[in-house]
């Protein structure tokens, strides 16, 4: 029944497949790259990707850029959620969307507070 | 008739069976799951963040603490193995996506055959997880651990490399044997003993001209700063005991805190895949017995298949967030 409504494109039509089979293994592949792409980096770590860019180096945010890319073919592709209508579609990326950035964004926030004021209190923490 | 028509419509609704969102009832209530599970791993490795964040200038170097690789022993190979270990729940991920295809057809061979793969793949990474823990826990070259929770490692100055307690510690006659409850003082108890104490491993680092300490600060290249051996004899009176391996208490690799995030959220993420393989096989068999034949559809792979790729889903951020970071 649902078989014949699966959606065959993927990198907005830029690519096309001609049956959910291939896909599945389309998206294989490119999900295999980009792990491998995160890896290699991960064990040269490239001198110009050490920098530091909004508390984080470089490299750390193409390794997060990087694994969202990935999350969104597991779930827009092997979750099917690319068929899934609009509703269910929002209903289940929204909540999550919204909630996990915001959870991290706070509790970051003052991580690095805490960690400014331990690194110049009066109180030794570190003995 | 149009009244009617809707009269109609609205008894079916009420009448339960139709599908709002195109989707199953079944199928909604599992994305319904996995969207609050994935809030529960987001919880987890936000307050990873949070700790990490907190302790930034001496946090563990991932490539430091996982450098093994099966039969490859004393090789340090930073990554490779939990690269493999990605690589295949990837692959399970991939044959239970063709197994959910191959139910929409009614292939129940292929079902079948593609739910044994990924099962297998499923066993496979949980062994992995299992291995990764052991080693972890065991530990490799052991430290020392001062009053304030700071762990002290040691490294051969002449060579660079990390230098192993059990190695250099030199032997003290000693009557100190592990306090068990039916001998001796009974409300001293404790599970063992280091296999070196914190003597010995005092007077191996004083006879050793070559041996410094190595401490949990991290310098401006993000390596963990190595003492000059003055310096390194004056830190080692700041040590109470000795450190050999990791467990939610104390670790050798450095703040504790990482050794219990690595044990709560690799620890969650490999009961959801070991829970996964239970399901998979209940279904595997229930695919076997020609059940979901004789109900018309294989739905049921289809969900168990949703709850497969978000375990594999969330290993995509572990991965991320526990090596690669």
């Amino acid at each position: 029944m649902a078989a014949e409504a699966h959606k065959l494109a993927i990198f907005r039509g830029l690519l096309k497949f001609k049956s959910n089979q291939q896909k599945i293994w389309g998206v294989l592949i490119f999900l295999s790259i980009v792990t491998t792409i995160e890896v290699v980096l991960g064990i040269i770590k490239p001198e110009a990707l050490l920098v530091s860019f909004l508390k984080m180096k470089i490299l750390n945010w193409i390794f997060i850029i990087l694994t969202l890319v990935k999350a969104y073919y597991i779930a827009w592709d092997f979750m099917h959620v690319r068929d899934e209508k609009s509703g269910l579609k929002n209903a289940i990326v929204l909540p999550l969307l919204i909630l996990i950035p915001y959870l991290a964004f706070i509790l970051l926030v003052e991580a690095v507070y805490i960690f400014d004021v331990m690194n110049s209190g009066f109180v030794a923490w570190n003995f | 008739m149009e009244v009617t028509a809707n009269a109609a419509e609205n008894e079916q609704v009420w009448g339960g069976g139709n599908r709002p969102l195109n989707a199953s009832y079944g199928k909604m209530m599992m994305w319904f799951f996995i969207v609050s599970d994935a809030l529960t791993f987001t919880g987890f490795l936000v307050s990873y963040g949070f700790s990490r964040f907190k302790n930034i200038n001496t946090w563990p170097i991932a490539d430091e603490v996982f450098t093994h690789f099966p039969f490859l022993h004393g090789i340090d190979a930073p990554m490779y193995y939990v690269a493999l270990m990605t690589f295949i729940l990837i692959f399970s991920s991939v044959t239970m996506v063709l197994a959910v295809d191959a139910g929409h057809h009614m292939q129940k061979a292929k079902v079948t055959f593609y739910m044994l793969l990924t099962i297998i793949g499923g066993a496979i990474f949980v062994g992995s997880q299992a291995w990764e823990w052991k080693n972890f826990i065991k530990g490799e070259y052991g430290a020392l651990e001062t009053k304030g929770g700071q762990i002290l490692q040691f490294v051969d100055a002449s060579t660079g490399k990390r230098a192993a307690i059990q190695e250099f510690a030199l032997g003290i006659e000693t009557e100190r044997a592990t306090h068990q409850s039916n001998k001796g003082v009974w409300y001293e108890d404790e599970t063992a003993l280091p296999t070196v104490s914190l003597a010995e491993v005092k007077k191996g680092f004083i006879a050793d001209e070559n041996l410094v300490i190595r401490t949990q600060e991290l310098n401006e290249k993000g390596e963990k700063t190595v003492l000059s051996r003055a310096a390194s004899l004056e830190k080692l009176n700041a040590a109470v005991g000795v450190v050999e391996g990791a467990n939610l208490i104390h670790n050798e690799y450095g703040n504790r805190l990482f050794a219990d995030f690595f044990f709560f959220i690799t620890g969650f993420h490999g009961f959801h895949v070991f829970s996964g393989v239970v399901i998979n096989i209940i279904i595997f068999f229930n695919v076997i017995l020609g059940t979901y034949e004789r109900r018309g559809h294989y739905e049921m792979v289809e969900k168990v298949g949703l709850y497969w790729h978000f375990v594999d889903l969330v290993w995509v951020f572990v991965f991320t967030f526990f090596y690669l970071v």
